[in-house]
């Protein structure tokens, strides 16, 4: 049943929205939050299971070490405390692709906590930060995935029965929650998809995970209320779930603000209830209702230990940190001297992290950027791989801009020898040798090849003694074309000027 | 009748060692007198005649081979039907387990195979543990072999029947809240609670987690050492198993020499509510134990009398949580799935079917203990009171190096006498449940028989944690006295079962 | 600190998937009753200051290393299931609610 909306504009001219984001990460360790099963993606069904994450009688709960120390970085990295103590907690309820029929978690005691997430979005004032205010980051398992069987369209209403495959019950998840999010006014859709692409590359930088929102390992519910003023009190909140793409978090708050907004103005109550994002249809269905009965009886986990990081480990990981990415991102546009439109296509390109290794090792920033999101984009997009599939290393790239430097290959014989390379025809020194990449040096046979292009366009000369010069280019290209590319282009036009005695 | 079955564990071993017999002779007599006697007894769900023979002839093959062979290598054994046994049925006395079998062995399984040791079958327990009688087995109640109409104790009712029956000279038992003293006191055999992490909880089917542990029965305290020796030790699979060296319990055992050391009376356990009987042969043994040199001494410890009401919050609380995964959706029975009802309401006809009374009882009791709301009044104050409990430990160890009382308030009583009367049921366990609650070492040594009524009562053994060796070392030394006493053991005095 | 109902109970029971019949309801809110009654006693004791305990051995950090083992084939998994169906476990149909 589709619900009234009312226009957005008008809606926030009205309301004063508040949004909370909870999102949940699936860490890519080797083995499951508590057992030794592969945790690698796409395994034939019920395969990766054994009788812990089974939930077998008897089976009991180890805890991964990387899991944890992912969860303190993630933390880390979101400015977070991290906690001197606590525990896992089981949260009971009944589900069948919950083995136990509780979930391990962490209730009042999460491993980090109080943290804050700063990202940029464009106003209509310029740019602009907003502060998100973290509430924590905690331990938990995924569950297993139910396929629908019957019924018109797979999905669970008006099933026959399902099948369930717990390969995925037990991979460690991290749930990240936000506190109440304020003082967007009408940002707020932008905010919350600016957060969740930040969180995502954050996440991606810590190498904690692939964080593929489409294959699930990043997943986003999204909480809003509207109240009257940003004076007033908080509203009824809905919890939109499963929204998977950053697309989808913005058009999901901005479909909720709409709706609220609606039904607000017709005097009518916001229920508390979760609700299902339809990517297709842009619009959140009624999912169930939240009630006093949903009580998970949530206690201590008995079967495992407490945690207690010491603040030696925690100021290791710290110091281990990588950049954040925004700050990362900030640093190199000043560095390269980059306008953010050339920022935004290099990350666009996906090639950033390879233009980092290349300038690392020697290479110019402007070459290393040309070289990826030109010649070797293109290759990539050719053969339908991605770049870091290239076999190309920052030292090939290196040796190749000192050839150029040199003189002694051009940018013709530079992209021939990259070929070479990725052919795996050796380095890029082998390759200059065997493929006889050089540019002609000698000025004895550009001459004669400069003289044998004047024959063939007698008329030229007058052309250019006329100081038409950019007629040189022709001659230019029949001796390039006559040296087949081994000429250096610039001598060319030298030695051609020189000999009809005009000068630039 | 083969006098195989009368010998110690200790013997038998040495005789298949030594080819004085076979282990398979050794384990074709116990399921002889498994045969005979268990119609009555039904100590066993289910016997594996043809695993044990197998595993018998390979021990056999070893002691050919001149290979070295463990210290119960051939000694046959009745395991409590809560350990997952790869390949056998394990039901925990469940109807919503009735026909699982296992795809993997619990860890202690592990040790027992490795160590050669003849597993003869699952043996009958309360439901999930949950019970002081064995009555609440969905499958009929076990019989004490002191007298069949009286119960046995439980919840390891099978474990401790198997042994005194002479069925098993050896049997593993789980305690939660004394499910292996308390049998063992009732039946005139040794059983021994670990301290909590020393034995791994992997593949026992956990009742109540932080209290849960699995340990030794057997008929004399040397093969509960030898026993404990075996199964004891560090196990990566059990996050709360305790990475030190395992107490030497067999030198322990053996040295049985408690000159000079002080032993507490717990003050609170003991008079008002335990039979006469029952403080007659404790205080007997108070006098023992003083005549072999060692210092007796009254502690308090204030707290116990709340330990029970703790206790029945916390086990229903883990409990209601732990039992949840028997939903009839990846093992077990399912009931009421005719292609028409949702999920919910085939597990919840699937549980309402599988679980017998007492345990629906304490999963209901559990889920509003640990309810939004009431949280904190019981299941947080009753982990508070534990903490009291522990201090109390902590302040009598400051004084004395092991603590007693009687196991239980009375001995064995009729079958069916309490069974209505939850509240009656739950306080055989008043005196076990303390050392539960610590984690603490606990053991019942059998110290004679109560004057009105001719059964076995059991003096109960604590000791600090990882200090499990006490315990064996002033069990043997009061064993031995009693044994000179007796001249011999308790259970020669026993009736004989019929079809013997 | 009592005081356990029909509905009380069925409304626990339906929390913890239990199918109680109607008629058994009134039978456990009175053993019930009568036992919480017995265990509000560890209300007598004062515990103000007294720090709640979860785990009987005082331990923390222990944690494995994210080193694969090994898992049950999926032959085992299934081999216990009620239902099975494609390499699945088959579950009667799921309400869109828990
Ligand atoms: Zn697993």
């Amino acid at each position: 049943m589709t619900e009234a909306t009312m226009n957005y504009d008008e809606a926030i001219s009205k309301f004063d929205p508040v949004l909370g984001l909870e999102v949940h990460v699936e860490l890519g360790t080797n083995t499951k939050m508590f057992c030794g099963c592969s945790t690698v993606f796409g395994a034939a069904p019920n395969t990766q299971v054994c009788p812990v994450c089974l939930g077998l009688p008897g089976a009991l709960p180890t805890l991964n070490k990387i899991g944890v120390e992912s969860a303190i970085r993630i933390g880390l990295a979101l400015n977070c405390e991290i906690a001197e103590w606590c525990r896992f907690a089981r949260k009971n309820y009944f589900y069948p692709d919950m083995p136990k029929n509780f979930q391990t978690s962490q209730y009042d005691e999460p491993i980090a906590f109080e943290g804050y997430l700063d990202v940029e979005i464009d106003t209509d004032e310029g740019r602009k930060t907003f502060r998100v205010p973290i509430e924590r980051a905690h331990m938990e398992e995924d569950t297993g995935k139910n396929s629908h069987v019957g019924g018109a369209t797979g999905r669970i209403h008006g099933a026959d029965y399902s099948l369930v495959d717990y390969n995925r019950a037990g991979i460690p998840l991290i749930e990240i929650v936000t506190k109440p999010i304020t003082g967007t006014g009408k940002y707020a859709p932008e905010v919350a998809k600016a957060y969740v692409a930040a969180l995502r590359d954050i996440l991606r930088g810590l190498g904690v995970s692939d964080v593929k929102m489409e294959q699930g390992s990043l997943r986003c519910d999204v909480n809003l209320s509207l109240r009257e003023t940003p004076e007033s009190k908080l509203g009824t909140r809905s919890e939109t779930k499963n929204v998977n793409s950053l697309r989808s978090v913005e058009r999901a708050v901005r479909y909720e603000v709409t709706r609220h907004a609606a039904r607000l103005a017709a005097g009518e109550q916001i229920v508390q209830e979760t609700r299902h994002w339809h990517e297709d249809t842009g619009i959140s269905t009624s999912g169930r209702p939240k009630s006093d009965a949903e009580d998970y009886r949530y206690f201590p986990e008995p079967d495992l230990l407490p945690i207690a990081p010491s603040r030696e480990w925690v100021e290791e990981l710290r110091a281990a940190l990588p950049e954040n990415p925004a700050v990362r991102r900030a640093r190199l546009v000043a560095d390269w001297g980059l306008s953010e439109i050339d920022m935004n296509t290099v990350i666009n390109s996906g090639a950033l992290d390879l233009i980092v290794e290349a300038v690392d090792a020697g290479v110019d920033p402007a070459a290393a950027r040309k070289w990826w999101t030109g010649e070797l984009a293109r290759i990539a997009n050719d053969r339908a791989i991605e770049l870091e599939e290239l076999p190309v290393l920052p030292s090939h790239l290196k040796r190749l801009e000192e050839l150029i430097a040199a003189g002694s290959l051009n940018d013709k014989l530079a992209r021939q020898a990259l070929e070479g390379v990725i052919a795996g025809e050796g380095d890029v020194d082998a390759i200059v040798a065997a493929r006889g990449l050089a540019v002609v040096s000698d000025d004895g046979p550009l001459l004669a090849a400069i003289d044998e292009a004047l024959a063939a366009d007698p008329a030229v000369v007058e052309t250019i003694k006329s100081g038409k010069l950019a007629a040189a280019g022709s001659v230019v290209g029949a001796v390039m074309k006559a040296t087949r590319g081994q000429a250096d282009a610039a001598r060319v036009r030298e030695l051609l000027f020189e000999k009809l005695g005009v000068s630039e | 009748m083969s006098d195989l079955i009368k010998k110690d564990a200790s013997e038998l071993a040495g005789m298949v060692a030594s080819r004085e017999v076979s282990a398979v002779e050794v384990a074709q007599a116990h399921l002889d007198r498994i045969a005979a006697v268990d119609g009555a007894v039904n100590a066993f769900l289910h016997v594996d005649t043809e695993g044990a023979l197998a595993s018998a002839s390979a021990v056999d093959a070893k002691v050919k081979a001149g290979e070295q062979l463990s210290v119960l290598a051939g000694v046959p054994l009745g395991l409590k039907d809560i350990l997952a046994t790869n390949g056998l049925p394990t039901t925990c006395g469940s109807r919503v387990l009735d026909g699982w079998i296992p795809p993997y062995d619990a860890t202690v399984v592990t040790k027992l195979r490795e160590a050669g040791i003849v597993i003869l079958g699952k043996t009958n327990m309360d439901e999930f543990a949950m019970g002081s009688s064995t009555e609440h087995s969905a499958f009929g109640p076990t019989h004490n072999p002191w007298d069949l109409e009286r119960i046995p104790g439980g919840s390891g009712g099978g474990s401790s029947a198997c042994v005194s029956a002479f069925e098993a000279p050896l049997a593993i038992g789980t305690d939660t809240g004394g499910s292996i003293r308390q049998p063992a006191a009732v039946t005139g055999s040794v059983g021994v609670k670990p301290t909590y992490g020393g034995v791994s909880r992997y593949g026992i089917v956990a009742l109540a987690s932080s209290l849960d542990q699995a340990g030794p029965c057997a008929r004399n305290v040397l093969d509960t050492a030898l026993l404990h020796s075996v199964i004891a030790g560090h196990d990566p699979m059990d996050s709360t198993s305790i990475n030190s060296p395992v107490p030497d319990v067999i030198a322990a055992a053996k040295r049985a020499d408690i000159k000079g050391m002080k032993v507490g009376v717990i003050k609170e356990l003991g008079g008002e509510g335990y039979q006469a009987g029952v403080r007659t042969r404790f205080d007997e043994s108070v006098a023992l134990i003083e005549s072999l040199g060692a210092e007796v001494v009254e502690v308090s410890c204030p707290s116990f009398p709340a330990a029970l009401a703790a206790y029945y919050l916390i086990l229903p609380s883990e409990a209601s949580s732990n039992l949840a995964k028997f939903d009839g959706i990846r093992f077990g029975n399912r009931v009421g799935d005719d292609g028409s009802k949702s999920v919910e309401q085939v597990m919840s006809e699937t549980r309402a079917a599988g679980f017998g009374p007492e345990v629906t009882r304490r999963i209901i009791l559990g889920t509003y203990a640990l309810s939004a709301g009431y949280y904190d009044a019981y299941y947080g104050q009753a982990q508070k009171v534990r903490t009291l409990i522990k201090q109390d430990f902590d302040a009598s160890f400051a004084k004395v190096d092991v603590l007693i009382s009687p196991t239980a308030p009375t001995t064995a009583f009729k079958i069916g006498e309490k069974l209505d009367d939850p509240l009656a049921m739950y306080l055989n366990d008043v005196a076990t449940i303390p050392v539960n609650m610590a984690g603490l070492p606990g053991m019942s040594l059998p110290i004679g028989l109560a004057p009105e009524d001719n059964l076995p009562v059991g003096l109960q053994i604590i000791a600090p944690a990882m200090a499990d060796d006490r315990l064996y070392n002033v069990g043997a030394a009061i064993e031995r006295e009693l044994l000179t006493k007796w001249g011999g053991p308790i259970l020669g005095l026993a009736p004989e079962l019929a079809g013997a | 600190m009592s005081g356990i109902s029909q509905e009380d109970v069925a409304h626990l029971a339906h929390l913890a998937r239990i199918d109680i019949p109607t008629d058994e309801l009134g039978h456990y809110a009175k053993q019930l009753d009568a036992i919480l009654n017995a265990v509000a006693e560890v209300s007598s004791l004062d515990t103000a200051d007294v720090v709640a305990m979860s785990h009987p051995v005082p331990m923390t950090n222990v944690f494995r290393e994210d080193t694969p083992g090994v898992s049950l084939t999926a032959e085992q998994a299934l081999s216990g299931a009620p239902a099975v169906e494609d390499g699945r476990f088959r579950v009667p149909r799921i309400l869109d609610e828990e």
